[in-house]
């Protein structure tokens, strides 16, 4: 068998984000989290609630991509209305996203990159769900290309969702809702549970070094010990990923699709 | 009671200045023939407030909006949606920017008739920043402070579905009804557009009536639009126009774009404009997407 890809690699660790999560909706959003939430749903968590990406849940995992038929099988219903009134004010919900910026807080922003509020510098889709989801339910986010330009220095520039910065908080609200969950970068695992909600180094992907992590992120990592390695996809896991993007669409997530250990030509 | 109206007629019923909730979802089921109405209209100065896609991209690109109200713009596909993009670093365009639930709990806000509801969502982000959002304190003993999301009060809703009645019966057949029925709430007129308008509903379609979204109470007008959902999809008749996207995402790169887009494309007529982008026969053939 040939070496698992980062790609799938990135996948397994998407999925163990949602390991042991319950009976809520699992959302990625993009192809890596979404194949990871499915992989999660196929092997360790199987009560995760998914949709087919429109308004249908289903207990079977959709296959990503494009094809000539449609075997979806609807389990139950949760068109976008609902989504918000049973997924997300409820606080049953754990979404994956992928944030242009993010910050030592764990604010993201999706909305506006530099310039102004009122001329910004790069326009993209404004706030989108982020700020009711991270005050409602848990987040994780996957990075495809970790850089200081994403885990940027200071605050993000539009900060489009709730993290853990106390400056930010309006006294006497509640933000007992707030669950960043972890970060999954094509360089390693991070998650918030540094002192304070800092954010901490879980893990680092196979050939990729600490200080290489440290030289990409803007801010400060709390590192505890020898940080491990995160691990390889087991054969079965490949095969359901296989299964479930027949296209190899994963391929095209990363550039030119290395190889899980870096030390390793693809 | 005939609520069946013209285009034109439709057209001479709003006026400047208004504030316009235009219903669907990005590129999903958008009452496209109606915004291509105003498009071709003299109508300036509006608000917009929609889950944006080309419906407030082409309004923006044609100068018809004073402040726009969303929850996003995107095309999904195409996940930046270009003339909104150009808008915006451009500057000077004013903008309240939502939550999507946000938008969800700002029509409910208007619809039950308050001034608005009170939420956490804005609670630790920049929209408390820039949206002059205030907050109120619970009056029970758990004293939490919460946002108040104002009521977003429409003059007119737009509503795009499969079908409806000479009375305003409608029925949107797809599986997903998104926020329409809270748009049509929220305004004081809905005009729906349909595909087909049939004479009784319950004489012609009884048993879809569970597509029903909202009551005829709520809606003021229809308007027959065959494919008025186009480039948008409508499930289950028609997926979106993949290749209508592209060409009008391609436009705003172009010096003169839009002003040639709107002249070879929207065009003056309706007719015309399903000519123009392939004919009847390969809009209602599009495949719906498979996500």
């Amino acid at each position: 068998m040939s070496n698992p890809t980062l790609a799938e690699l990135l996948i397994v660790a998407c999925s163990e984000a949602f390991r042991g999560n319950g009976e809520i909706v699992a959302t990625g959003i993009g192809p890596i989290p979404r194949l990871g939430a499915s992989l999660a749903k196929l092997t360790h968590t199987p009560e995760l609630l998914m949709t087919d990406g429109e308004a249908w849940l289903v207990e079977e995992p959709v296959p990503i991509g494009p094809r000539g038929y449609d075997d979806r099988k609807p389990a139950g219903y949760l068109p976008f209305s609902r989504y918000f009134d049973s997924a997300v004010w409820t606080g049953k919900r754990h979404a994956m996203v992928s944030p242009n910026q993010i910050d030592r807080f764990g604010q993201m922003n999706i909305s506006a990159l530099g310039g102004t509020y009122d001329k910004p510098k790069v326009m993209m889709l404004g706030a989108r769900g982020f700020p009711g989801n991270t005050i409602h339910h848990a987040n994780s986010m996957f990075v495809p290309g970790h850089s200081k330009r994403v885990f940027v220095e200071g605050e993000v520039d539009m900060v489009s969702s709730v993290g853990y910065n106390p400056a930010r908080r309006i006294p006497g609200g509640n933000y007992s809702g707030v669950d960043l969950r972890q970060m999954i970068t094509d360089l390693c695992v991070m998650d918030f549970g540094g002192p304070d909600n800092a954010v901490r180094l879980v893990s680092v992907h196979p050939g990729v070094t600490v200080d290489q992590v440290k030289a990409e992120t803007g801010f400060d990592l709390v590192i505890e010990g020898d940080v491990p390695t995160t691990r390889l996809p087991t054969a079965d896991e490949l095969a359901i990923i296989a299964k479930l993007d027949p296209h190899n669409v994963r391929a095209s997530v990363i550039k030119d699709n290395p190889s899980a250990d870096r030390k390793v030509a693809a | 009671m005939d609520k069946r109206l013209s285009f034109d007629d439709f057209v001479a019923e709003l006026s400047d200045g208004m504030t316009i909730g235009i219903a669907g979802w990005g590129p999903r089921r958008k009452p496209m023939a109606l915004v291509r109405a105003i498009l071709r209209s003299d109508l300036k100065d509006l608000t917009i407030v929609a889950y944006g896609g080309a419906d407030v991209g082409m309004l923006l690109a044609a100068g018809k909006v004073k402040k726009l109200i969303f929850g996003f713009v995107s095309l999904d596909a195409i996940p930046l949606e270009p003339y909104f993009r150009k808008a915006r670093q451009a500057g000077g365009l004013d903008v309240l920017e939502l939550d999507e639930g946000h938008l969800q709990w700002g029509l409910k806000a208007a619809a039950l008739r308050l001034p608005f509801l009170p939420t956490r969502v804005g609670l630790g982000t920049d929209l408390m920043t820039h949206n002059g959002f205030k907050t109120v304190t619970s009056p029970y003993d758990d004293g939490e402070v919460l946002v108040a999301m104002p009521a977003l009060k429409l003059d007119a809703a737009l509503l795009h579905v499969n079908r409806a009645d000479h009375w305003g019966n409608i029925q949107a057949l797809g599986p997903d009804t998104y926020y329409d029925e809270w748009f049509a709430k929220a305004a004081d007129r809905t005009y729906v557009s349909a595909e087909e308008v049939v004479e009784r509903m319950d004489l012609s379609h009884p048993d879809d009536a569970r597509a029903n979204i909202v009551e005829r109470c709520f809606v003021h007008a229809v308007i027959e639009a065959p494919l008025g959902a186009h480039p948008s999809s409508l499930p289950p008749a028609y997926g979106w126009d993949m290749g209508a996207f592209k060409a009008y995402t391609a436009s705003a790169a172009e010096e003169g774009g839009w002003d040639k887009y709107m002249a070879e494309v929207i065009g003056a007529d309706e007719a015309g404009y399903i000519d123009r982008v392939g004919g009847a026969a390969k809009i209602a053939a599009l495949p719906l997407p498979i996500f």
